[in-house]
């Protein structure tokens, strides 16, 4: 069929419709008859004693239905995290309750202890004004290094600020170690990777039913992965049974890791809504979200790269401090392991390499997946070395690079972090990047910025990521405590038309869009006839969300198992129509024919008549239309890319301006090149935003200090370079029936060592011996290491 | 945030003192404050309505006094609860020191605040903690210290200025 609508082609996101004309339906807007409001009384001090609470006065304002503190919930659960990590002597990880509101003591500022529930947002808040808290201020543990050394515990019943020490891999320690002992040269760098607030545009807002008929529940919530959060409401937190459950997460306005996760709110309305026998909702403001929501990143690391004579990688080895904030958070305890260990051998042949992560406890608010979660932390190390040791045994950074890069007849190829990289072709990919970023004209370009006054620098990074978490069977032995396949229902009507009922859950993805592109490819039928229904468990048979560029790789595969179900049930139909042999029809282009002959019928007459089953051979056959299938995959996928940018920095303020970014992906098979393009601008452009602006601040109280768009700097449209992006160099995933990697992290894995490279090259290009500037490269930070240079 | 600096104040060192243990005084000379009741050794209960940036806010707080070595030094620590507004809290190591008929007051502030003002107004509270130990002081010296030599004829004419000028003083002398 042409390509205006099947798999490859540029089609525009049908749901960009209703988002542009402000026909969304978000979490907000869903309003119901008797509908109440949540608000939370949330501690201003980062660690406290509640001494008491009374919240009699409180109870009794006007418009006051009820008023919960922690004592309500003492006999619930806890929300749990998702994977168990062992420390390097075998002891589990440390895992404190998480409750749903604060008890006995409150741990970050904007931890919740009480929560009003009134007629309307103003009478709440005041209520929650009225509400006698007689909290005890403790010192604050707030930097890792201090944490981990002081009996200030953040949890007193674990006795440690430590959650665990993992080692990775533990048997290959000692090699590492030789192999750095006797290397002809040894790069050493310290780096932070900076602390992130996600920011979804849309803050978090959960609104609770309950239907005292049926005693059933309902939930719309802002959440990635709505199956995930009533599973875990149900079997750890509240213990409603997933069959009184019904989770909605609706048009959901961006996420980028910070709405997987299950929250005491989400369990707060459902209790509420359950005692006052009325529907409670709560939003967000934005300070909430600033203290609340999952914060990324946070990692402390020393990385040492050991080379022979040659520039040949000899070994990596890491030592990083990952915070975990005041409680672990569902993905917490995945994020700087298994989704950072495990990609430090990088693009590279490296033999060895060890991992050591110390997971960190402070009074500040939890961290966990953000946009790349693990995986931009583990590129930014490795190919920040590699740009300092290139430069420490004087070989150009893309030489070196290549000169290690895993070649394409290596495939599969087993990493040193443990994984098996099953294709890519990093050479051709750094082929393409030289030539659409015109790399051999860097220096004619060089020398005009030199006449403004400007340093110029170049900077390249080549990237690999594990994608489409993942094969539940390789999860399950790395401690993950849930499976990570997921579901897809196909449902043509009788007239004609597909539903598509997918586990995964589109918010901002264009799920709608590129997946009937899928099914519509596969059927040979007009894409605009199949709609995705998405985000509601009650009408998908099961999900595990949206995350880690999974949902085409993992959804999108389901969606192609029960399509090829469908074909092959309709092919049986088909053949009873035109009395033949289903192995002799044939579909092309929509319509059923008998192989060699004439005979056909179209795909809307074969649903036609699995509904209207008429002279039907029911005991081969059953009406209807309508197939499921679960896909668990055989392994991660490995997208992998080589990026560049230029930057411009005025030696006189500081200021970097990155004047290019250019991103060459290998993403395997692209469905939609279009929304290919899209979420890697996005990603560039949270990467950009974290290398160059974005900052979270703690002062040595806990308090936070970059709580708002004044101090909390997010890119705007003219901090960032017009992007060359290029998806040409796809290697097809060798596993999964599409061939897809995921694109989804890429621009935010690739681009903040790429920029912190070139802002170096150029600060050296000027003379200035800097080796290293944290994230976020302020103006004052690169002028300052000028200073010092 | 620490702030030290010192004042001069045109009375003695006892004056200085005394006014320092004083509610009346004390709730004349904290910017914003409404209320402040209670006595050095119970501690005081003050009411202070403050506008820190974006954040406009009622605190009620408690202040008491300790380490008293009369009347040469005292540790003054205090805590104000904004509701949603947060909190701020503090100490001021004040030390006196007699120059001739004069007292020059010595002070080594520290503060911190929380919550919302922390999180809105953290980039100004150095300027504004500043601001305000500036106006206290102002407001003390007009309380506390005797007029400048040449306003003598002012404080013999009693006329409202004088009411505002060195009141404490002449209240106790």
């Amino acid at each position: 069929m042409p390509k205006d609508g099947g798999i490859g082609a540029p089609t525009r996101r049908r749901e960009d419709v209703r988002f542009l004309t402000g026909t969304g339906q978000y979490s907000d807007d869903m309003n119901v008859y008797g509908q109440t409001v949540a608000v939370f009384a949330r501690s201003t001090v980062a660690n406290g004693v509640i001494k008491s609470i009374d919240t009699s006065a409180a109870a009794a304002m006007p418009g006051v239905l009820a008023v919960f503190t922690g004592e309500d919930f003492v006999d619930v659960g806890g929300n749990p995290a998702g994977w168990l990590i062992n420390s390097r002597d075998g002891e589990p990880m440390k895992e404190p309750k998480r409750p749903v509101l604060a008890h006995g003591k409150v741990r970050h500022v904007g931890d919740a202890y009480a929560a009003v529930i009134a007629e309307t947002t103003e009478q709440a808040k005041d209520a929650v004004e009225a509400i006698e808290v007689d909290i005890e201020e403790l010192p604050a543990v707030v930097n890792m290094k201090d944490a981990l050394s002081s009996t200030n515990y953040v949890h007193d019943e674990i006795g440690t600020n430590q959650c665990f020490d993992w080692g990775w891999i533990e048997d290959n320690r000692a090699a590492t170690d030789a192999a750095i002992k006797g290397a002809h040269h040894v790069t050493t760098l310290e780096l932070v990777n900076n602390r992130l607030v996600p920011n979804a545009m849309e803050p978090r807002c959960s609104m609770a039913q309950y239907n005292r008929a049926n005693d059933e529940y309902t939930l719309h919530t802002t959440s990635q992965n709505p199956h995930l959060t009533r599973l875990l409401i149900s079997a750890f937190v509240l213990g409603i049974p997933e069959n009184k459950l019904t989770v909605i997460a609706p048009d959901v306005g961006g996420g980028f890791g910070s709405k997987i996760y299950h929250y005491g709110e989400e369990a707060l309305v459902l209790a509420a809504a359950k005692k006052i026998g009325r529907p409670v909702k709560w939003t967000s403001d934005r300070t909430e979200a600033f203290l609340t929501d999952a914060h990324g990143r946070d990692h402390v690391t020393t990385i040492e790269l050991a080379l022979d004579a040659e520039g040949k990688f000899l070994a990596f080895r890491t030592e990083t401090m990952a915070n975990v904030g005041a409680y672990l958070s569902n993905f917490s305890t995945a994020t700087p392991t298994f989704l950072h260990g495990t990609l430090m051998a990088g693009n590279y042949t490296v033999p060895n390499v060890y991992v050591n992560v110390k997971a960190v406890f402070t009074n500040t608010a939890p961290v966990d997946a953000y946009r790349g979660a693990g995986r931009p932390e583990a590129t930014f190390s490795l190919e920040r070395v590699i740009d300092k040791a290139a430069r420490e045994i004087g070989m150009d950074p893309i030489e070196l690079r290549r000169k290690n890069f895993i070649k394409p007849d290596q495939y599969p190829f087993a990493s040193a972090a443990g994984l098996e990289y099953d294709s890519g072709n990093y050479d051709a990919l750094m082929d393409q990047m030289e030539k659409v970023a015109d790399v051999a004209g860097f220096e004619a370009r060089r020398k005009a910025s030199e006449k403004n006054g400007k340093l110029r620098g170049f900077g390249v990074n080549a990237y690999i990521e594990a994608c489409g978490i993942a094969p539940s069977n390789l999860v399950g032995v790395l401690g993950s405590r849930v499976g990570l396949y997921d579901a897809a229902t196909v449902r043509v009507n009788a007239t004609g038309n597909l539903s598509v009922m997918v586990g995964a859950h589109s918010h901002g993805q264009g799920h709608e869009t590129a997946f009937p592109q899928v099914v519509a490819e596969m059927l040979g039928i007009d894409p605009q006839s199949i709609d995705i229904v998405h985000g509601d468990t009650s009408k998908i048979p099961f999900g595990m969300g949206t995350y880690g560029s999974r949902s085409l790789a993992v959804c999108g595969s389901a969606v192609v198992r029960a399509t090829e179900k469908i074909i092959n049930k309709a092919k049986k139909i088909a053949a009873h129509m035109l009395e033949a042999s289903d192995g002799d029809i044939e579909l092309t282009d929509g319509v059923f024919s008998v192989a060699g002959t004439d005979k056909s019928v179209t795909f809307g007459e074969v649903a036609l008549k699995a509904y209207i089953p008429h002279e039907f051979p029911l005991e081969d056959i059953e009406p209807g239309l309508e197939e499921t299938a679960f896909y668990d995959p055989a392994n991660f996928t490995y997208p992998s890319g080589a990026y560049c940018c230029e930057v411009e920095v005025d030696p006189d303020t500081g200021k970097v301006s990155v004047e290019r970014m250019t991103a060459v992906d290998d993403f395997g098979n692209v469905i939609n090149p279009m929304i290919v393009t899209g979420q890697v601008h996005g990603g560039l452009g949270q990467g950009i935003g974290q290398a160059l602006l974005e900052n979270t601040t703690y002062d040595e109280n806990g308090q936070l200090l970059s709580a708002s768009y004044m101090d909390y700097v997010m890119p705007r449209a003219d901090d960032l370079p017009f992007y060359t992006v290029d998806h040409s160099q796809g290697n097809a995933c060798t596993h999964n029936p599409l061939g897809v990697k995921g694109c989804g992290e890429a621009g935010a894995i690739g681009s903040p060592p790429t920029v912190v490279n070139a802002v170096i090259d150029a600060l050296q290009s000027g003379g200035k011996n800097v080796t290293h500037i944290d994230m976020p490269m302020t103006p004052h930070r690169v002028w300052s290491a000028m200073q010092n240079a | 945030m620490n702030l030290s600096d010192s004042r001069e104040i045109n009375a003695d060192v006892a004056t200085v003192w005394a006014a320092l243990l004083d509610p009346e005084v004390l709730k004349a000379c904290v910017p914003g404050c409404k209320e402040m009741a209670g006595s050095a050794t119970e501690g005081y209960e003050a009411t202070v309505v403050q506008k820190v940036g974006p954040v406009k806010a009622t605190f009620k707080g408690a202040v008491h006094m300790s380490d008293m070595i009369e009347p040469l030094s005292m540790t003054i620590s205090g805590e104000g609860k904004g509701g949603a507004a947060g909190f701020a809290k503090g100490g001021a190591d004040v030390r006196l020191e007699a120059q001739g008929d004069i007292t020059v007051l010595h002070y080594d502030v520290e503060a911190k605040v929380g919550g919302k003002l922390a999180q809105l107004g953290s980039r100004i509270i150095d300027g504004f903690a500043k601001k305000m130990a500036d106006q206290f002081f102002n407001n003390f010296q007009d309380a506390v210290g005797a007029p400048e030599a040449d306003d003598e004829d002012t404080v013999a004419g009693g006329n409202d200025d004088t009411k505002k000028k060195g009141w404490f003083k002449r209240l106790v002398s």
